[in-house]
């Protein structure tokens, strides 16, 4: 997995409440196989009429945003399916960091095991980052994942939570099953204590 | 010791190790996997030269992409991109030794709807499965939950999953219900009343007397839906009915195992006095036939409202219910309804199993769906369909006029090829309204099957109450 250190980056608003993973990468880009190649199709169907032209007014295809790498959004981001085709595609577009008030459990999760880093920010510190990327490219968001702090175009800066054992991860690009397998023998231990206890399963 | 909740009980009773810090590995009695979630997971555990730790433990069955129609033993009735998902899971089924129901077994389904029909999932257990409708097995008293595919491929080489404890929530439905309302009711309602993030952060235990007077596959439908309130997954706590329907199922156990299962199962409930972090309580005469008229599971009223305005919200929700409305094409002020449809969709992981038809049925015997309405039922597996044959609801839908079909996932996120064309109105009883989803342009109004069934009829949305 890739590491995530620190960003420095154009951040693009996205007020919406409830965006889902339906309308991150809509179910046709479910059929790939692969990982590879979804930014192609992030939101397609609101960045892109049927005939697969732009549609302008959408944030990811305003001059200004097109090489965003923030996304700051709207409340409960990421609801719905679990499809870890949401974070594939986030990423691939090259968005590192989705800052909001709340994302949906398993989007959240499905972010850390892809090197992008989901940030919490109370309402009101959400909406300076909000007012703040509307500014356009000229605002840049710093992020450092080291010092949990976000960083606004103003100097303003806020503090975040993360799970240490998530940050730890993210900071250095671990694989979650070659760590877990290195406690293979208390995974042994409760199988055979389980297969005693609770032979059925 | 100090009481504990259900899901107290069921996480205690499966840590295999914790960290200082409290992550912990939680192990997981059973792995359902779908062909969708899953390609990469299985190309990972290759790249890395991995296996799968407990085939055993593992079921896999294609249902997003299959086609539901009676020719679909036809190669052609699929898509070129949906055939090599199904075969890749055939080949790593096959590969990894797993438990498989291909696409020509009578046993195959949504996969939500098969663990619990062929005893894999039972109370006490933890369940995962790519797919967010997992909490669906949740009604057994079994810790169920929806993950991504990075966590498949470590639940695949490890039979663990790194987790955090989630808070507990106690969602109490008191008394009894009214005529006409349904569990589907009654999940939507719950949705309507927290929102969609209402129960993040939260594992959910539904209780109380409308609860406990759910069958199993009532119960099924509202914690299937614990996902779209937010929650990582719904618990109902086991008893004489659950147990009644574990009983007998091919993977459940048999003999002196099964009297030691239900012993066991009989100590899965919340103690008296243990704490919740939070507390909702609904009366269940005050929940009525709902139906949703926005692009969230959360934008629930009563079939006798009407369409609200943006500015009956706040905050964030005006935009969005704006943008929602737009989307839905209603003007504020319009009763619901007055709401014309032109498709109706039963089935899903939420309402397409044998009581659910049964619901349906009822209300169409000896009626016709309205002339040029498009309607279909999609039996949530292969013994549905053979079951609701055999009790003669099958031909009650023909002869309404509904397609008939063969099961899997079908329009409920329009994978295969029932999609809605845009501008297309339909009555679903899915779990999702979301704009697309079950095709683009596509708009969905939520529902029990029973009202689904009664906008057949009338061709809009209609107060099932008034039809029976």
């Amino acid at each position: 997995m890739e590491k995530f250190t620190t960003l420095s980056g154009i951040a693009a608003p996205m007020p919406l409440v409830n965006v889902d993973t339906d309308m991150i990468i809509p179910k046709q880009f479910l059929k790939t196989i692969k990982r590879s190649g979804l930014g192609a199709n992030l939101f397609d169907e609101m960045r892109f009429n049927l005939d697969g032209t732009e549609i302008a007014d959408f944030i990811l295809n305003q001059p200004a945003y097109r090489d965003a790498q923030i996304l700051v959004a709207g409340d409960n981001f990421g609801c719905g399916s679990s499809r870890e085709r949401a974070p594939w595609a986030i990423a691939d577009f090259g968005i590192r960091c989705v800052i909001s008030t709340s994302f949906a459990d398993i989007f959240y999760n499905n972010c850390f095991k892809n090197g992008i880093l989901p940030i919490v920010l109370p309402e009101d510190q959400r909406d300076a980052a909000m007012k703040d990327a509307e500014k356009g490219a000229n605002a840049r968001i710093e992020v450092d994942l080291e010092t949990q702090t976000v960083t606004l175009s103003d100097g303003t800066c806020y503090a975040f939570e993360v799970d240490a054992f998530k940050k730890h991860c993210l900071l250095n690009g671990l694989d979650d099953i070659g760590l877990t397998m290195e406690k293979v023998t208390a995974i042994d231990t409760f199988e055979a204590t389980s297969a005693a206890s609770r032979p059925w399963i | 010791m100090s009481p504990k909740t259900l899901y107290d009980k069921i996480w205690d009773a499966h840590v295999a190790h914790e960290a200082d810090d409290g992550t912990c590995l939680l192990y997981i009695d059973r792995h359902l996997v779908h062909e969708v979630t899953s390609p990469q997971a299985f190309e990972g555990l290759r790249m890395a030269g991995r296996t799968v730790r407990k085939p055993e433990q593992t079921i896999a069955v294609p249902d997003h992409n299959v086609p539901t129609t009676l020719d679909r033993a036809n190669a052609e009735t699929m898509t070129e991109d949906s055939r090599i998902q199904v075969a890749a899971l055939d080949k790593n089924a096959k590969d990894f030794g797993l438990h498989y129901y291909p696409v020509s077994d009578v046993r195959q389904g949504i996969v939500h709807i098969v663990g619990p029909e062929q005893g894999w999932t039972l109370p006490g257990m933890t369940v995962v499965c790519g797919d967010s409708h997992t909490a669906t097995h949740g009604a057994f008293g079994a810790l169920a939950h929806g993950i991504g595919t990075s966590e498949v491929e470590h639940v695949l080489a490890t039979q663990t999953l790194i987790q955090k404890k989630s808070k507990n929530m106690k969602v109490e439905i008191t008394g009894k219900l009214r005529p006409g309302v349904t569990a589907k009711d009654i999940t939507l309602t719950v949705i309507g009343e927290t929102g969609t993030a209402g129960g993040t952060g939260y594992v959910i235990e539904y209780c109380g007397e409308a609860i406990r007077d759910l069958s199993m596959e009532g119960r099924m439908t509202v914690c299937n839906m614990a996902i779209e309130g937010g929650a990582r997954a719904g618990l109902i706590a086991p008893d004489e009915k659950t147990f009644a329907y574990c009983e007998g199922r091919p993977h459940a156990p048999k003999g002196a195992e099964w009297d030691a299962a239900v012993t066991y199962w009989k100590t899965l409930f919340t103690d008296e006095g243990a704490h919740f972090d939070k507390v909702i309580t609904i009366r269940g005469e005050d929940i009525a036939p709902v139906v949703t008229w926005g692009t969230s599971p959360e934008d629930v009223l009563p079939i006798t409202a009407k369409v609200p305005s943006s500015t009956d919200f706040e905050g964030g929700k005006v935009g969005a219910a704006q943008r929602s409305l737009d989307y839905m094409d209603l003007t504020p002020g319009t009763p619901l309804s007055e709401i014309e449809i032109d498709t109706v969709f039963i089935g899903s992981c939420t309402n397409g199993r044998i009581e659910d038809l049964r619901a349906a049925a009822e209300i169409l015997k000896g009626k016709k769906k309205k002339d040029g309405l498009r309607a279909m039922v999609v039996p949530g597996s292969g013994l549905v369909r053979a079951q609701a044959e055999e009790e003669g609801l099958a031909d009650i839908f023909k002869e309404a006029g509904f397609e008939w079909r063969l099961a899997g996932c079908s329009m409920c996120l329009a994978m295969n090829p029932d999609q809605l064309k845009p501008g297309e109105r339909c009555a679903a009883t899915s779990n999702r309204n979301f704009e697309g989803r079950q095709g683009r342009g596509g708009r969905t109004h939520l529902m029990s099957p029973a009202m689904a069934a009664a906008a057949a009829i009338t061709g809009k949305l209609t107060d099932v109450r008034e039809l029976s």
